[in-house]
């Protein structure tokens, strides 16, 4: 459609005009939100504004503080063990799960729907719920000890070591549905004729899945690892919700350690320079990505 | 349940083993791998309903009886006390007339954001397929890579916009926020779907002299109904559960249910109603489950469309 009527026009700006119109909004959004915003933060990140924001160049100051301080450095910690756990634990129990429902089943719909119901929550139901379930006086400990094992002792959220991994399980019960999902779709992309080809040679299910299915199923991996870890980094309602940090700053993460400085505390060059820090993650974990599927000249599958 | 009557708890006749070619032969209902299977899937069931029975279980107990038991049990005097009260009368800092104002705010913001962000990114999708003009796909790719950015590091930039127009706090500048964060994902899917439709359709619409919006009005958007399903079901479950943007966008008095459930479940003071917390959660997540469990394959199809990024 570009490249026709070229003559007879007198600007080439007013070329497929209505188009151009019609773009605006995602012109608009691209530049200025997307790209001029994430410019503006990091510009201001080597500022010391603080109530408002001021031009007032530091340096890097403010990622020496960030770094300094230890609910950063937390925070931190946090996100590595929760993101590395829940990519490992999501995609092997969603994988799983998927390959279960792949074995031509009954009641694939039912269970389909049980296992992905809890994505249609959001995470601050998910957090209260678990909450309430990991509530050492009513919940799980409470129930176990009732049956007897008195010394019992399962209280997560407010145990300050581990509470992390109580945040983990809500995660997970609400996420892995998807990744069943996506896993079950790459799965029905594969042809029959692999399983009897196999079948033929005697290999045994498990090595069939393990050498030959997962390997095919690259794309779907990647595109779920991706998706899985876009959302970690962003991970904030979740905490909010089931802990609010807490005990102490024990299952603080980045997302609302930026929050809390630049909407609480009035500390906005502090806020920037973490956010910028939460920008530089989701480059690390996309620009190989990127030029793993786009770079090399390969088309994806 | 039903997977008794498929096990049967018998013992199987046969020994089958796991990894046995199944070949033509059909499959005994009743055997190792069977058990193994439905067995795991069972349990995996019954972990992932046991919170909404909790849920469910809690808010229907009044609470001396919450004090005494655990939180499995069921109840055993059935109140709809709890739901009433996180309803109507439950506090969040100043107001105390419960979820309800939430509620109609939620719906306030999504009916909106949902039916601006869809037009705004189909109209999108369909230029980026049909009209494309110098830098569209420019564009295009700087929205795509914007949809992995932290929210985080534009939502000041987008406070003092709106600060400076004079909507910041207002529930229309929460619809732009969310019309902005949804146009990546829906655009790609519509640009993805209107490329996908035969170009004949398009080109015979041209001969015949139809314009820019007279095609997309008349021709494209009757043959798009099940991406438009596919992508009102994304954005009503994302809007509905967003609570990021709700905290930071809005005031008190405009704050979207979550927000609000989130207040009234974290009070610090007072007594801690177990039920009328869990009630008002249920009814916080009433919509997207409602809409989950009505739309069924749309939705998987939806987010399958909605996670096939890139």
């Amino acid at each position: 459609m570009t490249g026709q009527a070229k003559a007879g026009r007198p600007f080439k700006l007013f070329r497929n005009l209505n188009s151009k119109i019609a773009s605006i909004p995602m012109i608009l959004t691209a530049m200025v939100i997307f790209l001029g915003g994430t410019i503006w933060t990091v510009v201001y990140s080597f500022t010391n504004s603080k109530l408002l924001p001021r031009l007032n160049f530091v340096g890097i100051e403010q990622y020496q503080r960030l770094w300094a301080a230890p609910r950063w450095v937390v925070s931190i910690e946090n996100l590595a063990i929760y993101g590395i756990l829940s990519l490992i634990f999501s995609l092997v129990i969603g994988f799983m799960l998927a390959a279960l429902m792949d074995q031509k089943i009954r009641f694939e719909n039912t269970f389909r729907t049980i296992f992905l119901y809890p994505f249609a929550l959001s995470f601050i139901v998910t957090g209260l719920v678990w909450q309430w379930i990991l509530n050492p006086e009513f919940g799980v400990q409470a129930v176990v000890r009732s049956l007897g094992w008195t010394s019992f002792s399962f209280d997560p959220l407010y145990t300050s070591e581990i509470v992390i991994y109580g945040v983990l399980i809500a995660a997970l019960w609400q996420g892995t549905g998807l990744v069943m999902c996506l896993m079950l779709a790459g799965l029905r992309g594969i042809d029959e004729d692999i399983w009897k080809a196999s079948r033929v040679d005697g290999i045994p299910m498990w090595r069939t899945y393990l050498f030959v299915i997962i390997p095919m199923m690259r794309p779907v991996f990647i595109t779920t690892l991706v998706i899985i870890a876009s959302g970690i980094v962003k991970v904030y309602d979740l905490v909010v919700a089931q802990t609010s940090g807490g005990p102490g700053i024990a299952s603080e993460v980045p997302a609302k350690y930026v929050y809390d400085y630049m909407f609480q505390a009035q500390n906005l060059g502090q806020g920037f320079a973490a956010s910028t820090m939460m920008l530089v993650t989701v480059a690390i974990i996309i620009i190989p990505w990127a030029y793993l599927e786009f770079g090399g000249g390969r088309k994806r599958g | 349940m039903a997977l008794k009557a498929v096990n049967g708890g018998d013992i199987p006749f046969e020994k089958s083993t796991v990894s046995g070619p199944a070949g033509p032969k059909p499959r005994p209902m009743v055997s190792a791998r069977n058990i193994i299977v439905y067995g795991t899937l069972f349990v995996a069931a019954v972990y992932y309903l046991i919170p909404l029975y909790v849920m469910v279980v809690t808010s229907l107990k009044g609470m001396p009886e919450i004090r005494l038991g655990n939180i499995f049990a069921p109840p055993m005097e059935i109140t709809f006390e709890p739901w009433v009260k996180a309803w109507a009368t439950a506090c969040t800092g100043l107001n105390c007339d419960g979820l309800s104002r939430g509620f109609w705010n939620s719906v306030r913001i999504t009916v909106p954001s949902v039916v601006v962000s869809i037009a705004i990114a189909s109209v999108n999708g369909y230029a980026l397929a049909n009209w494309r003009f110098k830098g569209s796909e420019f564009f295009f790719s700087v929205l795509i890579i914007g949809a992995f950015i932290p929210y985080q590091v534009m939502i000041y930039p987008i406070v003092i916009i709106l600060r400076e127009i004079g909507i910041y706090g207002s529930l229309t500048g929460l619809i732009i926020v969310h019309s902005i964060f949804g146009m990546p994902i829906l655009t790609l899917l519509f640009r993805n779907y209107f490329v996908s439709l035969p170009e004949e359709l398009f080109k015979a619409a041209r001969v015949d002299g139809a314009g820019f919006w007279q095609i997309f009005l008349q021709i494209m958007l009757p043959m798009s109904l099940p991406i438009f399903v596919v992508a009102m079901i994304l954005q009503v479950t994302g809007i509905w559960n967003d609570f990021l943007f709700g905290v930071v966008f809005t005031r008190p008095d405009t704050y979207p249910m979550t927000v609000q459930l989130n207040n009234i479940v974290n009070s610090v003071q007072g007594v801690k109603e177990y039920n009328v917390n869990m009630a008002a959660t249920i009814l916080t997540g009433l919509v997207p489950l409602v809409v989950y469990f009505v739309s069924g394959r749309l939705f998987v199809r939806g987010i399958a469309a909605g996670a096939v990024k890139g």
